[in-house]
């Protein structure tokens, strides 16, 4: 006797969408479990994760500003990890957009032109996508394993970043901090309402989602990628290209993500410094398998993260919650929306 | 029947049904296997055959039924059960590790062995009296289909069945090995064993089995006895009405060479793949070029190698009318004219979870118009519609699955995806291989039409009544050489039967 997986058949429509609701719901139910077993109170912890975040027009914009860079790196995976190439190391090419990015803010300082954003916009994207493409040659070239090469990528950026602000890229008037300049205007991505926090960033990213959606959906090039990811002789035999599509999809991933940094720097720290990652790299890789490696549901994941990431911040000193928590939370929730996949197309039966 | 019938059958299965869903895959089968007797099952493919033997070996559970196993009823929940009643079973698909011996794979399928000398002692007791030539000690990765099945055999052999259960054992063998095959078998049936033997071979069930079980659509069509019956008769017991053959008009003149291949060396993708040495090979323009041989002599790489889609050339080219194509991509070369229908039909011809129109753009991209860079579905579903159409493809709804279409189906789409792009060259891998017998002359007579409208096919095949219903000329390849091809209408099978098990050696010029 063995615990097996046995086919159901085919997955109505309705059935897709209420499982990662049901799957969300069992997480939160479980969660709950959690903390009441560590003696926290629940009301408390449902007025931090939920009510707060949501209702104020604060925890609204931090939300979303959390969301901006979740869902454009998550945009991007989702067609490394559609064509079955695994980009892990988003997170280095975040570093490397805002590396690049703020570099041109760094070195146009006191000139102030007006094209000083857009050129750093595309510089970071560009830092970005090269930075992305490394993993993809080493593959195609010496059949190195990207998920090795483009995690192991991510340490080399980190590390480059901390040199750079610590020693020739260093603000002299910093007291010796390590952060570079604070930009002048002229290379600050603004708030979309003037006074407020929330940046053009977030509508860079709801177009992201909006070119997902019609490049898988509608072509030939997202076809390619899905192909190559569902069956590589059926791609092959199609004349899809494997090291082309390799080579596209790390320069998509990549410069996405490279933009992400870029904004982030720009919109949000307006100054280079070590700690402009936060993992979003990663944790968008998260993000894009919630959402079902589909640009909209990555949105909607990148939202529901943001709630959760927003929320632990405040439980830390409400509810002396360790972060670590939220990190379990985040683990939870990926598994429930997961397993609740696994179980709308297979059923547990004893064999 | 020389000597007397025994009393209590072998075995004896009444009223046997299984449903699986909706499908009965099974309608209150009965059969019944006596000593010394070998005994057929015939049906086309999804006749039942498998589910049946699948229920006589313990791998499913019957609705309804019982099974007698010498007079006595009994439960069959196992394979295992099944064994120790001494049922052996003899798969198609063969379950052997390539890397291992013949000896360690036999002490692999047998409980409580170990590939020591023991072992190899009864292996080649078993071996002697059966008649199955074995090398305990090579490497089942240099060995051929025929020889595979011997460990297979022997290994059910070793457990001294009274039933053994073959499934379609001749489809991969020469007719020589079908021959030594035959011979074992009834050494083992005049030892007084129950051979049940499946295929959908008429001449060799008419030639060895003295009774016939032949089942359509999950039901039992009769039992007779086929020495007293033609393989015509037969054939039309297994179908229902008669099935058409393949008009086919050999001997008119073809047109210019449209696939030229001289000289051609591959070295293959995968390790244990066949390379390719100096393969020769042109087809005309309004003929049909049968590619014969045994399973694993490059057939796989050969297809590569033509349609460009991998396998490293060392040295010749391929040409499509005057173009060298030897470096080119599978892109290309559809553009030239030439269409590609690989083996597999899922994974390779199709994606399995995407629909029919959209499978239409995986070979249609580079030369046909589906919308350009941003695919048009209304295109997509236009062209499948009418493939559909034309090739009585039938499924669950209008723009199915390709995983949702039965084989047969799915070969039609596949081929007629093909032909709707009025290529000027088709080359097609197995081109019925598990398809049922209406599908197959579906199949046959299209590409036979297609090359007598002007274009060039190759067959590349398994099958040598296809190779000899449908070709005008024969090669036949083996161990990756191939043998210069001949005129159909001057050869025999046993002529082709020899070549398909010697490689071809240039004689000196």
């Amino acid at each position: 006797m063995a615990l097996t997986l046995v086919p159901r058949g085919p997955v109505s429509r309705l059935r897709e969408i209420t499982t990662p609701l049901i799957a969300f719901a069992a997480a939160v139910l479980i969660a709950a479990v959690v903390l009441l077993a560590m003696g926290k109170p629940l009301g408390v912890a449902f007025h931090v994760y939920f009510m707060e975040p949501l209702t104020s027009s604060w925890g609204i914009q931090e939300v979303l500003l959390k969301a901006t860079p979740l869902t454009l790196i998550a945009v991007g995976l989702i067609f490394a990890i559609r064509a079955n190439r695994w980009n892990i190391g988003a997170e280095g090419q975040y570093v490397i957009g805002g590396l690049v990015g703020g570099a041109v803010a760094i070195f146009t300082h006191g000139s102030g032109g007006f094209w000083v954003l857009p050129l750093m916009l595309i510089a970071g994207t560009l830092g970005g996508l090269l930075y992305g493409l490394l993993p993809a040659v080493l593959r195609n070239r010496f059949g190195i394993s990207e998920i090795l090469s483009s995690l192991m990528l991510v340490y080399v950026a980190e590390l480059l970043l901390d040199y750079l602000v610590r020693g020739p890229w260093r603000d002299p008037r910093a007291f010796n901090f390590p952060k570079s300049v604070n930009f002048e205007d002229a290379a600050i991505l603004g708030p979309i309402v003037a006074g407020g926090k929330l940046h053009w960033g977030a509508v860079i990213a709801a177009l992201a989602v909006v070119a997902g959606v019609v490049m898988l959906g509608r072509s030939l090039f997202g076809f390619a990628v899905s192909a190559t990811g569902e069956a590589p002789r059926a791609a092959n035999f199609a004349g899809f290209n494997d090291r082309k599509l390799t080579l596209a999809v790390f320069a998509l991933s990549g410069a996405l993500a490279g933009l992400a940094g870029v904004v982030e720097v720009s919109a949000n720290i307006g100054q280079l410094q070590p700690s402009i990652g936060q993992a979003y790299g990663f944790t968008a890789i998260i993000v894009a398998f919630l959402g079902r490696l589909h640009p909209v549901g990555a949105l909607l994941a990148a939202l529901v993260l943001s709630v959760l990431l927003i929320g632990s911040e405040t439980a830390q000193i409400m509810l002396k919650l360790p972060f670590d928590m939220t990190r379990a939370f985040m683990g939870l929730l990926l598994l429930s929306v997961l397993a609740g996949e696994a179980l709308t197309r297979y059923r547990l039966a004893w064999r | 029947m020389s000597e007397a019938p025994p009393r209590v059958p072998l075995i004896r299965c009444t009223g046997l049904t299984k449903r699986f869903g909706s499908l009965v895959a099974n309608d209150s089968v009965s059969l019944t296997v006596e000593q010394g007797e070998i005994h057929a099952l015939l049906g086309e493919n999804g006749a039942g055959k498998s589910t049946l033997v699948k229920t006589l070996y313990g791998i499913l559970k019957p609705d309804a039924g019982t099974i007698e196993w010498q007079g006595r009823p009994v439960e069959l929940p196992n394979p295992e059960a099944a064994r120790k009643l001494g049922i052996g079973m003899v798969f198609q698909h063969f379950s052997l590790f390539d890397e291992l011996t013949v000896l360690e794979n036999i002490a692999l399928g047998t409980p409580g062995a170990r590939a020591d000398e023991e072992l190899a002692a009864r292996v080649d007791r078993v071996a002697r009296t059966y008649g199955l030539a074995l090398e305990p000690h090579r490497p089942v990765w240099t060995l051929s289909a025929g020889e595979r099945q011997r460990i297979e055999i022997a290994r059910c052999l070793l457990q001294e069945p009274k039933l053994i259960v073959l499934d379609e054992p001749t489809s991969v063998l020469t007719p020589q090995e079908s021959e030594t095959l035959f011979a074992s078998l009834e050494t083992l049936r005049a030892q007084g064993a129950g051979i049940l033997f499946i295929s959908h071979k008429l001449e060799e069930v008419r030639q060895i089995c003295s009774m016939a079980t032949i089942l359509r659509g999950g039901k039992l069509i009769a039992h007779a006895d086929p020495r007293k019956e033609t393989a015509r008769s037969l054939a039309s017991l297994m179908v229902g009405e008669g099935v058409n053959e393949v008009k086919t008009r050999h001997g008119e003149s073809a047109g210019p060479v449209f696939l030229a291949v001289s000289g051609l060396s591959v070295k293959p993708e995968i390790s244990h793949g066949i390379p390719l040495k100096a393969i020769d090979l042109e087809v005309r323009a309004g003929e049909v070029v049968a590619v014969a041989g045994v399973a694993g002599n490059g057939q796989s790489e050969l297809f590569a190698a033509l349609s460009g889609e991998g396998g490293e050339v060392k040295a010749g080219t391929v040409r499509l009318r005057d173009r060298d194509v030897t470096r080119t991509d599978i892109g290309e070369r559809r553009r030239l004219g030439a269409a590609f229908v690989p083996e597999g039909r899922l994974g390779h011809a199709t994606l399995p979870q995407r629909s029919l129109s959209e499978n239409i753009a995986l070979s249609w991209h580079e030369t046909e118009d589906v919308g350009g860079f941003f695919l048009s579905a209304d295109k997509l579903k236009a062209a499948a519609a009418a493939v559909i159409k034309q090739f009585d493809v039938r499924g669950p709804s209008s723009d199915p699955r390709a995983a949702q279409l039965s084989g047969g189906n799915l070969q039609k789409y596949i081929v007629g995806r093909e032909i709707a792009r009025n290529p000027k060259l088709i080359i097609v891998d197995q081109p019925t291989w598990g398809v049922d017998a209406r599908a197959a002359a579906l199949i046959r007579q299209t590409l036979v039409d297609l090359a007598r409208a002007g274009a060039a096919v190759l067959i590349i095949t398994q099958d040598l009544d296809e190779a000899f219903e449908m070709s005008d000329r024969i090669s036949v390849i083996c161990g990756g050489t191939m043998h210069p091809p001949v005129a159909t209408a001057t050869t025999d099978r046993e002529a082709i039967g020899l070549r398909m098990t010697s490689a071809y050696e240039r004689t000196a010029a």
